[in-house]
């Protein structure tokens, strides 16, 4: 189980917690603004993309060869970024922090 | 707008959930009602032939949106409802359970569904699916469970039919593909892309057999073609394209060609009444014709435009389509529309990953990219620029992709 924590464009906080699935599943199931998942989570589309908070990038890890090559689409980009239908939701992520790109 | 107008939008699936959503978000007040004839909460599509079918996956872990935001959002969803007739001239929709619905604004995003060919004995036959809905999924790995011999036999080389040969193979299934033309995936792609996929399936324990027409199914279920070859089957897949759900839109004298006609900001030939994703017969602005497409993201792309312009926010449709498509551990991506190259260029990066570039002379028009995400947003990035490639240099796997353009014109997007 893990409390993942995503701040939305509009400055929103939201604590939600997961213990299974991947973490662009549960801020669609919850609404969370900004993560359409428009390709159900197979790294297609590019509209999951968050920031990782930099204490947590350990934690969560880098983004993967596509999906850095993927995250080429957005012009925000950065080292922190992911598409968070990549992460894996497990007791090892719990308490960090998600950005929503814009 | 008020609170008293009333959006229906007919078809509630990637087009028109992404509508409903995209309405509240452009400021709509009014009353928003989705109707959809499938009963099961608003699924994607893609996972049907691939994961939902090979990890008998559940149909919760793959929801367009959770209940609850139907609610949130102030959407009524109705589902297992058919609208059977409109009438325009006092704006209502007739309902399958009897009752009618007024509207002020009405949305076609009613998609397409599968075509069954008319082969002789196929209405009769055991075990024959189509594969659109997570019903016809469920059927097929029910009978694949209850099958002993676990031959199946698969109608048609489309993307659909390999992805869900490929799935069904990782279900032990013994797969046989038969395609009509001489090569899998003739309508959508060039011989080299062919080649490829039927290669790997051929790898991966799939029968391919081409330039079968399948004329019959017997009642011992053996599936005969044109020239003679009869092939066993415990269940058969059919997966030879679709067809446009245009019935209604033509009860109303909607203009129709190659599916319903819209202008650029998705609005049919009547006033107030609007048609977006599969269904639609559009122009594109970036290759200046009209198509009709069927993915996701001009599903998901139409939608949003018409959410805008039903708001009285002027905006029009132009966007650069993409697809995707995953078999075995083959990543296909798609962007732009190849029709009308008339120049290609392959770069092999490795076994398995490589790119195919197309050209109408110097102008790049779309990239196929398998197992290589790097090609597909480069060429989404030179194609919206219109940038101008250095042919010889995209061909060698040693130049640096970002080093191969020539001149970059002027964005498009
Ligand atoms: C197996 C499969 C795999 C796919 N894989 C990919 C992929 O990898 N990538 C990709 O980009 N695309 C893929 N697609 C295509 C993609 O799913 C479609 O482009 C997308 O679903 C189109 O959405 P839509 O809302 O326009 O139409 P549809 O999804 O066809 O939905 C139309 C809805 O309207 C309803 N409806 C129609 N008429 C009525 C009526 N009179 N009353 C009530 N309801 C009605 C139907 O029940 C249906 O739910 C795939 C499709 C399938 C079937
Ligand atoms: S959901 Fe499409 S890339 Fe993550």
């Amino acid at each position: 189980m893990a409390n993942i924590t995503f701040i939305t464009s509009n400055k929103e906080k939201i604590v939600l917690e997961g213990d299974s699935g991947n973490v662009m599943q549960l801020a669609v199931n919850n609404g969370v603004q900004g993560i359409d998942g428009d390709c159900g989570g197979v790294c297609s589309c590019a509209t999951c993309h968050v920031f990782v908070a930099e204490k947590d990038i350990d934690k969560v890890g880098k983004a993967s060869d596509i999906e850095v090559d993927m995250l080429e689409l957005a012009d925000d980009a950065n080292e922190f970024s992911r598409l968070c239908c990549q992460i894996e939701i497990t007791d090892a992520i719990d308490g960090v922090e998600l950005t929503v790109a814009k | 707008m008020s609170q008293n107008t009333t959006c229906v939008i007919i078809g509630a699936s990637h087009a028109g959930v992404n509508l409903a959503f995209a309405l509240r978000k452009e400021g709509w007040e009014g009353s928003i009602i989705i109707f959809d004839k499938d009963s099961k909460l608003p699924y994607h599509r893609p996972p049907l032939s691939k994961k939902y079918l090979e990890l008998e996956d559940s149909i919760q872990n793959n929801l367009l949106k959770p209940e609850e935001s139907y609610t949130k959002d102030n959407i009524d969803l109705q589902l297992g409802v058919s609208v059977v007739s409109i009438n325009t001239e006092e704006r209502f929709v007739q309902l399958d359970n009897n009752s009618v619905q007024h509207y002020d604004k009405l949305v076609f995003a009613t998609g397409a569904r599968a075509f069954i060919p008319p082969i002789k004995g196929i209405q009769q036959a055991k075990h024959v699916f189509t594969l659109r809905n997570a019903n016809d999924v469920d059927g097929i790995r029910k009978a694949l469970h209850t099958s002993k011999t676990k031959k199946v036999v698969v109608i048609g080389g489309g993307y659909i039919g390999l992805e869900t040969a490929a799935s069904l193979k990782k279900l032990s299934a013994d797969v046989t593909v038969l395609e009509r033309e001489d090569r899998i995936l003739a309508r959508v792609t060039t011989t080299y892309l062919s080649k490829f996929f039927d290669e790997l399936h051929r790898a991966n324990g799939v029968s391919i057999f081409t330039n079968k027409n399948v004329t019959e199914i017997t009642n011992t279920n053996h599936v005969i073609c044109n020239d003679g070859s009869a092939y066993e089957a415990d269940i058969i897949i059919v997966g030879v394209g679709i067809r446009v759900h245009t019935e209604l839109a033509e009860s109303i004298g909607l203009k129709l060609e190659n599916g319903i006609h819209v202008n650029t900001k998705t609005e049919t030939s009547q006033k107030d009444i609007y048609a977006i994703g599969d269904c639609t017969y559009h122009y594109n602005g970036i290759y200046d014709r009209f198509v009709r497409l069927e993915s996701v993201q001009n599903a998901v792309d139409q939608a949003k435009v018409a959410a805008k312009n039903i708001c009285g926010k002027e905006i029009i449709y132009e966007t650069l389509p993409w697809f995707w498509s995953d078999q075995y551990d083959i990543k296909l991506q798609i962007v732009g529309l190849a029709d009308g190259h008339d120049d290609k260029v392959v770069r092999v990066e490795e076994d398995k990953k490589f790119s195919i570039w197309y050209f109408k002379g110097k102008q790049l028009l779309a990239v196929d990219s398998i197992n290589n995400a790097k090609s597909y947003v480069l060429g989404t990035k030179y194609i919206k620029t219109k940038a101008e490639i250095d042919k010889i240099k995209l061909a060698d796997p040693a130049s640096d992709l970002k080093s191969i353009v020539v001149i970059n014109q002027n964005e498009i997007n």
